[in-house]
């Protein structure tokens, strides 16, 4: 059961902006340009460095819901996010990735873990500025969600259908805030 | 040195915010709701302490300097008190209610799951509402974020602490959404 009084059935970060729904919007305005918003990176890359920082926090909600929407957004190319999630330095992804992942996974250990040396790599396979930047972004972003829903205990799913269909929607829709 | 390619002189966040705008118009309408915006039953002073804290948890020098600065500004009191507060909050003279509450961000900042049933009925019985349950995860959750992403791309922090103090009356005044990034 949630810590606080949200609606019955709702999960995940969904209960919690229905429930405060002035900080709901500002959330999912940064989840909307850092994940859809226009970028070098492709949204299915985005989602997966989304879903390697929430795994690597054990929120299980926003781990599978953006494992699911990468999915999605990879297509033929889907089974990627499964083996990043399984050893990301063993998986098939770009080098250019994988740097971004490790940059990603020093993000969600803490800030000063991240050192020259990761993002001179990161530029040895062509990443930009821009790319590092919402890179870091994005991980320093799920920091804050994963911890937002697991805080307050709100309801993850255990069915992974449940998943399949919100990744669905979220690839189709992207973020756009649920009404209360 | 930051990792990136940032306009000089900005300090902290400021250069982040700077280089990509389109993210810090969310950021900064976060930070004005969780923290400044009146309709909460939790003061300003109390708000900044909160991420004041949890950024002194996350070794965030710059984040912690300018909330701590900004809270001590609302909260009439030296920067000496809001180290107190930091290096142990249980024995600071704070309220009850704001130390269980403190309690709550602590274990936010360690991982979401740490947040016990518990603790939240202990800020319950000191009188916390489930908004202010809410907003304090919220506050915990999102200095989780500024303080990565302010020492995730190595930002500029000026070393002297009083430069924080001298500048939190004009932060306090200007709040987070509408001010000149330069000054």
């Amino acid at each position: 059961m949630a810590h606080i009084k949200v609606e019955v059935g709702v999960p995940g970060i969904r209960s919690l902006v229905m429930f405060r729904p002035e900080t709901g919007k500002p959330l999912y305005e940064l989840a909307q340009v850092l994940l859809r918003g226009p970028s070098t990176l492709s949204p299915a890359e985005r989602e997966l460095i989304a879903a390697y920082v929430s795994f690597r926090n054990n929120c299980g909600f926003c781990m599978n819901s953006h494992a699911a929407a990468a999915r999605c957004l990879y297509g033929d190319e889907k089974s990627i996010v499964d083996d990043v999630l399984a050893d990301m330095q063993q998986s098939g992804v770009s080098p250019k990735i994988k740097a971004l992942l490790n940059i990603a996974g020093k993000v969600q250990v803490l800030g000063k873990e991240v050192h020259e040396e990761d993002i001179a790599l990161a530029r040895k396979y062509a990443a930009t500025d821009r790319e590092i930047h919402d890179t870091v972004l994005i991980a320093a972003a799920f920091s804050m969600f994963n911890r937002y829903v697991d805080g307050l205990a709100s309801w993850t799913p255990d069915d992974p259908a449940a998943y399949a269909e919100m990744g669905q929607r979220m690839a189709d829709k992207g973020y756009v805030i649920p009404k209360p | 040195m930051a990792h990136i390619q940032f306009e000089e002189g900005l300090p902290g966040i400021r250069g982040p915010m700077a280089f990509r705008p389109e993210t810090a118009k969310p950021l900064n309408e976060l930070a004005e709701l969780l923290l400044r915006n009146d309709n909460s039953t939790l003061s300003r002073g109390e708000r900044e302490l909160i991420g004041t804290y949890v950024s002194s948890l996350n070794d965030c020098f710059f984040c912690q300097n300018i909330h701590g600065a900004i809270a001590g500004h609302y909260l009439e009191c030296d920067i000496s008190f809001i180290d107190a507060v930091k290096e142990n909050y249980l024995s600071s003279d704070i309220t009850e209610k704001l130390k269980s509450l403190l309690t709550i961000a602590a274990a936010v900042q360690k991982g979401g799951k740490k947040v016990t049933a518990t603790m939240v009925d202990d800020a319950r019985q000191k009188g916390a509402t489930d908004r202010e349950i809410h907003d304090t995860v919220l506050i915990a959750a999102a200095f989780c974020m500024f303080n990565r992403y302010v020492d995730g791309l190595a930002t500029w922090a000026p070393e002297d602490r009083m430069y924080y103090v001298n500048r939190a009356a004009r932060r306090a005044e200007e709040g987070y959404v509408d001010f000149d990034i330069h000054q």
